[in-house]
């Protein structure tokens, strides 16, 4: 499990990986947060949980990626901890979630950039053995 | 054979790629040898997109007129490149998402104060941590101004004209700016709740990123005329503010991002990239995404007229100022789509121009300008970065026939903000400016790195192809004094 910046000239590029797609979309969410502030100054002092579905693994990252963007705006929470999981259903993804984190303060979580969206560009979860990679640009 | 292989340079700073594949009208690129030079190395080195191929991407789309256009600080985008433009005919073509962005109408107003430069350079430091402190910055800061649903609505509906009847600002701020600070056709029920959550405590708010306010001062008058036109003149000192639409945009860009894509597959229109996600501007989607951007653009208008406001409270705090003696030159954004006319092979046709890292740059005569420059053409802001300088132009009447009346909106990045961040120090950036003279004030010193003046490209070459091409023209140079960073 982890992720990893990618160099890209204007935003973000992440590459995420897990043992399941689940850890690989929580790991996704780690680099989307730590983009923003430093993960290791956010507790856990409070949850959220999450449930979505999209019609592809790649709909869903975007979806779930974007409900933590607002989330930041909405609650004004920030998280560190997910734990993330998905099944089929259907033709479609269904992800449920929980993600424990604080609200965001300026003073202990040294903001950094904001992201403004999650780009449909460079998108993409596959898996290669036995690791699931979640891979995305956000626009900041 | 690529698309830079297929390039033909006509002219000192313009190149065409002719139709082939799925394009339906040629690409024409004005930039230096340089810059195309540059995006080419990019594209070897393996950079994940190239500017030219969403040129080609661009030119590919249903209803485009003309050509599919890219401006001098032209590099790559989602969709469109940033230095983007396509316009689309009303019957025919499509609204497409990555030519506007998630920073719906982000821009740049410019203030223009009575002091001059050498009143202020001794007292610059007071000045700069006053203003850092009055206007609020960086990630998780927000604005004075909380709003309800209700009221979001009406700067939604209403945009600067709002937010001056609420008492923060004076008429003046509206006359001068883009679409008097309301765009019309914005339409609330467009816009979903949760960007409107999102948005309550946004308005008055720079954000973080290459956003920016920056103390000012008229280095060089380039263009007597122009200059005496918007008030500009050597040795003033101005207050440029370059911020968007914040988080309500950013929702809005993300919800119709999906929302378009359905609406491609209903409408069975083919996309050559995710991001042109699209709809026929006169079905019900695409005018749904229409009136939502519009509502975006008037969040934007708002976001600057709350920060004016801002500047002028600080202003008078420390310089003494009255707040009638701060006015705006001019507010123009640099991410939208709108519906102009133009003169299109000899006929004046009605087009929705899509402008993405690209500003509108119109001529002399235009309705739309107001009074005071039309004889000139209005103002256009080219931000540079914190140790260079940014420009003032004006547009063309060349620029109207070549590119529906647009310009370029700043220097571009030249490094990743990975690269930036691994070559330059925060601190050692923020003295070797002092040391030239210009204080930097943020919240993030990582995010200065990321900024430094060494992460881009420079702002004169870029200003010196628009001028070549005689799309832009220079009116003044400005040079920071202090500058405001998320």
């Amino acid at each position: 499990m982890g992720f990893t910046y990618l160099d890209h000239t204007a935003d973000i590029a992440v590459r995420a990986w897990g043992g399941t797609v689940g850890e690989a979309f929580a790991e996704a969410a780690r680099a989307l947060i730590g983009a923003m502030v430093s993960l290791e100054w956010v507790r856990p002092m409070t949850s959220r949980a999450f449930a979505l579905r999209g019609s592809s693994l790649e709909l869903l990252l975007v979806d779930w990626l974007a409900a933590l963007v607002a989330e930041k705006d909405v609650s004004g929470l920030v998280f560190a901890r997910f734990d993330v999981d998905i099944v089929e259903d259907g033709p479609e993804v269904a992800l449920r979630a929980s993600a424990w984190g604080e609200p965001l303060d300026p003073a202990r979580h040294e903001p950094r950039l904001e992201v403004k969206g999650i780009s449909l560009l460079g998108l993409r979860v596959r898996v290669d053995g036995e690791t699931w990679f979640a891979e995305y640009v956000a626009d900041v | 054979m690529d698309e830079f292989d297929r390039l033909e340079q006509v002219g000192e700073v313009e190149w065409v790629l002719a139709p082939y594949d799925c394009m339906i009208v040629p690409g024409r690129i004005y930039a230096d040898r340089e810059t195309i030079e540059q995006l080419r190395r990019e594209e070897g080195d393996g950079a994940q997109w190239s500017a030219i191929r969403q040129v080609k991407h661009v030119a590919s789309m249903p209803g485009i007129v003309s050509a599919a256009l890219a401006l001098p600080d032209v590099h790559p985008g989602y969709g469109f490149p940033i230095g983007g433009v396509g316009a689309f005919g009303i019957d025919d073509g499509v609204a497409v998402v990555g030519g506007v962005g998630f920073d719906i109408n982000c821009g740049v107003r410019l203030l223009r104060t009575p002091l001059q430069r050498s009143e202020v350079a001794s007292d610059i430091d007071r000045i700069g941590e006053d203003l850092f402190r009055t206007v609020p910055a960086g990630l998780g800061a927000g604005g004075s101004l909380r709003l309800s649903i209700r009221e979001i609505d009406r700067v939604l509906e209403e945009g600067a004209t709002y937010v001056v009847r609420e008492g923060f600002g004076v008429a003046d701020d509206l006359q001068f700016t883009e679409e008097g600070g309301r765009m019309s056709g914005a339409d609330p029920d467009a816009v979903s709740s949760l960007a409107k959550q999102r948005e309550f405590q946004q308005v008055g708010t720079l954000g973080s990123g290459n956003h920016y306010l920056e103390l000012q001062y008229v280095e060089h008058v380039l263009d007597a005329a122009a200059a005496a036109a918007y008030g500009l003149s050597e040795g003033q000192v101005v207050v440029a503010v370059h911020t968007g639409s914040r988080a309500l945009g950013h929702q809005i860009g993300q919800d119709y991002l999906k929302e378009l894509g359905a609406a491609c597959t209903r409408y069975a229109i083919a996309i050559p990239d995710q991001e042109m996600v699209c709809a026929p501007i006169k079905s019900p989607e695409g005018r749904r995404y229409l009136a939502a951007i519009a509502g975006g653009a008037n969040g934007a208008f708002a976001n600057r007229q709350m920060i004016t406001h801002l500047v002028r409270v600080s202003l008078a705090r420390t310089c003494g100022l009255d707040p009638s003696a701060v006015s705006t030159v001019y507010d123009i954004g640099h991410n939208n789509a709108k519906v102009e006319e133009h003169e299109i092979d000899g006929e004046v046709r009605q087009v929705l121009v899509h402008r993405k890292g690209a500003t509108r740059a119109f001529g002399p005569g235009r309705p739309e300008t107001p009074a005071a420059y039309r004889s000139v053409g209005h103002p256009i802001f080219v931000g540079g970065t914190m140790g260079t300088a940014s420009y003032v132009m004006r547009g063309t009447e060349l620029g109207m026939k070549k590119t529906f009346g647009s310009g370029i909106h700043g220097a571009g990045r030249a490094l990743s903000r990975k690269k930036a961040a691994k070559k330059f120090w925060g601190e050692d950036v923020v003295s070797a400016l002092r040391k030239a003279g210009i204080r930097i004030f943020a919240h993030d010193p990582r995010g200065v790195a990321e900024e430094a003046p060494g992460a881009y490209k420079d702002v004169e070459r870029v200003v010196g192809a628009a001028q070549a091409a005689g799309l832009n023209h220079a009116v003044v140079r400005l040079r920071p004094m202090a500058v405001i960073k998320g």
